[in-house]
């Protein structure tokens, strides 16, 4: 390698170092404004913020979904396993809604410390297997990743 | 082997071995396209939660991979560029820029074509998606860089410093849903261990890969070629090309 291209290739490695330092720099400095949502346990620890909307992220606490009679209206629990958040929302629920399933709720905390939401996102997980995988495992006892079927109990 | 490597640098070399390898990727890439999507959409099993609307994941998943894939090739034929100014390296780069764009575009909107039904939205603002957009526009940045330099090789130049700077993105995409709160899902197939997909799924779905695979080795040769042909117009090798064309 001549000594010109020597050179030309340590600059061009700097350059990419220093974009990687200043970008690693830039996003330890922003790391809270690049989560999408807040955990409850950061709700419980007071870290969310107050007083305007942000998102909160969970699972759906298994057994906690009650829902209205005629309106959309639904009541549940966002868990972490170690904190809960309840959550009000009046709207149309995703297709892959359910107890056990991890959410996004999008909203504010009302005075009661209850979650009231504009907005349920649905995340989905990284598990894809066919519904006959799913059926072996619940009859060999052990659990699914999350409940298998349709946000009425049948399988899709 | 290294003889062979340094003939490829050679505009005139390399232009004939792609030119005799671009019919045998261009029916590789076809049949294997074919095997991959009826082995995906019609064989492969539904999901046990989504159902049939996870098929996308056929088209979105190497869409992604790709996207990711072709900036690394652009970023290191830019380093190739800057170092050696290799016209072949240059021409790779240019050829590898508009195909990237367009594997992203297809991953962000098979992405939120499956996001509406499944998340119950078409965007979010998480770390994953908005990276993958920020690679969307490094892509389109180069793009319009090269065609606004009127010379080529001052041209190439900058759009490989912009490729280089750019690089730093590419961990970010793939990262982002480790280190950061996201919607999107983390990794199903790139992880240590065993790949959360069932093995029925994940065959059609690296079928695909290695379909896509061979599409942008065909795609992207074909435009390198052309890229050489222009920039090498007055040479001797491409009139004498030309003349034997036209007889």
């Amino acid at each position: 390698m001549t000594p010109r291209r020597k050179r030309r290739l340590y600059l061009a490695g700097l350059v990419v170092l220093g974009m990687a330092g200043a970008t690693a720099l830039f996003l330890t400095a922003f790391q809270e404004n690049l989560i999408l949502f807040h955990s409850p346990t950061e709700v419980a620890q007071g870290k969310a913020p107050t007083g305007r909307t942000f998102r909160v992220g969970g699972l759906v606490k298994e057994g906690s979904l009650q829902r209205g009679d005629e309106e959309l209206r639904v009541r549940f629990v966002v868990t972490d396993t170690a904190h809960e958040v309840p959550v009000v929302y009046n709207g149309i629920l995703p297709d892959l809604f359910r107890e056990g399933q991890g959410i996004v709720a999008n909203g504010k905390l009302n005075g009661e410390g209850v979650f009231v939401a504009e907005e349920v996102l649905a995340k989905h997980d990284e598990n894809y297997m066919p519904p006959e995988v799913t059926e072996s495992l619940e009859k060999a006892g052990a659990q699914p990743p999350h409940g298998p079927g349709g946000p009425d109990g049948s399988p899709q | 082997m290294w003889l062979w490597f340094h003939r490829l640098a050679s505009p005139k070399h390399f232009y004939r071995v792609a030119e005799r390898l671009n019919p045998w990727l261009g029916s590789a890439t076809l049949v294997v396209l074919i095997v991959g999507l009826y082995w995906g959409l019609v064989i492969a099993p539904p999901d046990y939660e989504q159902g049939d609307s996870y098929r996308i994941i056929f088209v979105h998943v190497p869409a992604a991979w790709m996207s990711l894939f072709v900036y690394a090739v652009m970023a290191g034929a830019g380093a190739v560029t800057l170092v050696w100014r290799l016209k072949v390296a240059e021409a790779v780069m240019r050829a590898a820029a508009p195909l990237g764009a367009w594997f992203t575009f297809l991953a962000l909107v098979t992405g939120s074509l499956w996001g509406k039904p499944m998340w119950g939205t078409y965007w979010v603002w998480d770390a994953r998606l908005t990276s993958e957009l920020i690679l969307l526009f490094l892509y389109l940045g180069f793009i319009a860089l090269q065609s606004a330099m009127e010379d080529r090789r001052t041209a190439a130049r900058a759009g490989a410093v912009l490729a280089l700077v750019g690089v730093v993105n590419i961990p970010i995409i793939h990262y982002s849903v480790e280190w950061w709160a996201t919607l999107h899902q983390g990794p199903t197939v790139t992880k240590l261990d065993a790949p959360s997909i069932s093995l029925t799924m994940l065959a059609p779905l690296l079928v695909m890969a290695l379909g896509f695979l061979l599409h942008f080795a065909t795609t992207g040769l074909i435009r390198a070629r052309c890229e050489l042909l222009e920039g090498e117009a007055r040479s001797g090798w491409v009139r004498e090309l030309a003349r034997r064309r036209r007889t």
